[in-house]
């Protein structure tokens, strides 16, 4: 079982959280003129590569917040935890 | 080649069985080929096979980084059926199934195709609508499906919960009796033997390090085994897309993630078809060994681990004791997990790509084994005639972006959203 470090609450396990994919994925910004290409980027196509991946969870059965995780996709260890509006540095 | 029959099965027994032919060579490979297919599973496999039959084109590679039949035709639940509502889905599985009725003896090999019939369970009125609804789209394009009611169910999988009070009571299912299950192993083995015959050169322990393109065009692959040139490269590596897709420059609409299955202590004939619970996801067949053999839901994040974790596979074994009880008492014999390339609409790409002469075959989500004759069988089609089949034009890579998307189950990556 993966044990996430929420950054509000504390290590939980990870039945406490739902999954919210690629934190990296930048919605495009309101009000400018975006290509239909650029919102198939932002809506569909992901990297999800082996190795390290920034990646959105909230904390569901918990403080409900979402936060972003650092975690190896391919050993599953995770190596940081942020709130969700600070910036992946 | 040697045919496999009961002749030479005595005439081998004669000589302690020391002298059958390699099933396949282990050849060097070649500095050019016409087409070379990347991923020695279930889809290479049979993609190579169909080249060679279908359009007679023998210069084939198939490239394995591991061994064939090492990923996810060596590690799924077997589950061959062509239940579904949406045309495009339900005529290319269909053309499936027929596929699979006549493999063992197309392949001579002895597949085990079993066509014990499906039956998808409803747990509220409002699904028996659904169920209806999508039997008859499926008689519509010409496949069996049976709408059964609560007793009818009851006399096929009489140890399923009949009880009244609980939280999903049956009531009633959608059966398609020609659906199956198959042995998965000796699909990839089958399909590996009779293209090697025909002159294919299955290459294995050689990974993909990079691409040669050109000008738009693709030349050829760099390997750990050097450099191969090909006119034609198809891609059909399931759970490693994304990380060849990333060498070509490419981020396609695939995530990797991770589907566990597992399999109990062997125990005596108890049911004899395949059953999915249906009010969440979970689906369970008994092996020819006596094992029940059973799976549900991916882990739900991101990853290439091909080992699962305990809360999913609790929370799908949970499913299975609510719809059968009896699970409960026995023992697990084995878990696993593979990684699945599970694309944002839960339906698979085969397609060309910007790249002229590289084609792609990924996105099977869930249900890659089912589909690994008419994948490789169109997939072929599309690589020798570099246009897709009509029955793959479903699958195209440039639905996410008219927004012609083919979500059948609308599954996808999300695995919440059921």
């Amino acid at each position: 079982m993966l044990h996430i470090k929420c950054p509000h609450c504390g290590m939980r396990s990870q039945n406490e959280f739902s999954y919210g994919g690629d934190a990296s994925v930048k919605r495009p910004e309101l009000g400018k003129d975006i290509s239909d290409q650029d919102w198939n980027n932002f809506v569909y196509n992901r990297k999800s590569l082996r190795g390290k991946h920034w990646e959105l969870w909230q904390h569901l059965a918990g403080c409900r917040q979402w936060i972003k995780v650092e975690r190896d996709t391919g050993s599953h260890e995770i190596f940081k935890t942020l709130k969700a509006e600070e910036e992946i540095s | 080649m040697q045919k496999y029959s009961v002749f030479s099965l005595i005439k081998n027994a004669l000589s302690n069985h020391e002298n059958w032919d390699l099933a396949w060579k282990d050849p060097t490979p070649k500095k050019e080929y016409d087409v070379v297919i990347i991923g020695g599973g279930g889809h290479g496999l049979a993609t190579a096979y169909y080249l060679a039959k279908e359009h007679n084109i023998t210069n084939v590679a198939i490239i394995e980084k591991g061994w064939i039949g090492g990923g996810n035709v060596g590690r799924n639940t077997t589950i061959i059926r062509s239940n579904y509502m949406y045309d495009e889905n339900a005529l290319f599985s269909e053309f499936g199934m027929n596929l699979w009725r006549k493999m063992s003896q197309d392949l001579n090999y002895n597949v085990m195709f079993s066509p014990r019939g499906i039956i998808n369970l409803a747990h509220s009125d409002a699904q028996m609508n659904v169920y209806a609804r999508r039997g008859n789209s499926m008689r519509l394009n010409g496949i069996d499906a049976v709408l059964l009611n609560r007793e009818q169910v009851k006399e096929i999988i009489p140890m399923a919960d009949f009880s009244e009070n609980v939280r999903f009571p049956i009531f009633g299912g959608l059966m398609q009796p020609s659906a199956g299950t198959a042995r998965h192993d000796a699909v990839a083995w089958g399909y590996a033997r009779q293209a090697d015959s025909m002159g294919v050169d299955i290459i294995q322990n050689c990974e993909v390090i990079g691409f040669d393109v050109s000008a738009g065009k693709i030349k050829g692959i760099r390997t750990s085994r050097g450099e191969i040139k090909a006119k034609k490269i198809g891609l059909c590596v399931a759970g490693s897309t994304n990380i060849l897709a990333e060498k070509l420059n490419m981020t396609l609409p695939i995530e990797t993630h991770l589907l566990q299955a597992c399999v109990s202590e062997p125990v005596k004939p108890v049911l004899d078809n395949v059953v999915t619970f249906g009010a969440g996801h979970f689906y369970i067949s008994q092996s020819d060994k006596g094992e029940m053999v059973m799976g549900g839901d991916l882990d739900g994040y991101n990853s290439y681990a091909q080992r699962g974790n305990l809360p999913t596979l609790q929370h799908v074994l949970t499913e299975g004791i609510a719809m059968m009880p009896f699970l409960s008492k026995l023992k697990m014999l084995r878990t696993w997990g593979g990684i699945m390339d599970m694309s944002m609409d839960g339906s698979p790409i085969i397609d060309k790509t910007h790249i002229e002469g590289l084609y792609l075959n990924c996105g099977w989500c869930y249900g890659g084994f089912k589909a690994t004759p008419a994948s490789g069988w169109t997939f072929a089609h599309t690589i020798a005639q570099d246009r897709v089949h009509e029955l793959n034009a479903g699958y195209s890579l440039n639905r996410f972006n008219t927004g012609h998307l083919l979500d059948e189950k609308g599954l996808g990556t999300k695995t919440w959203i059921s």
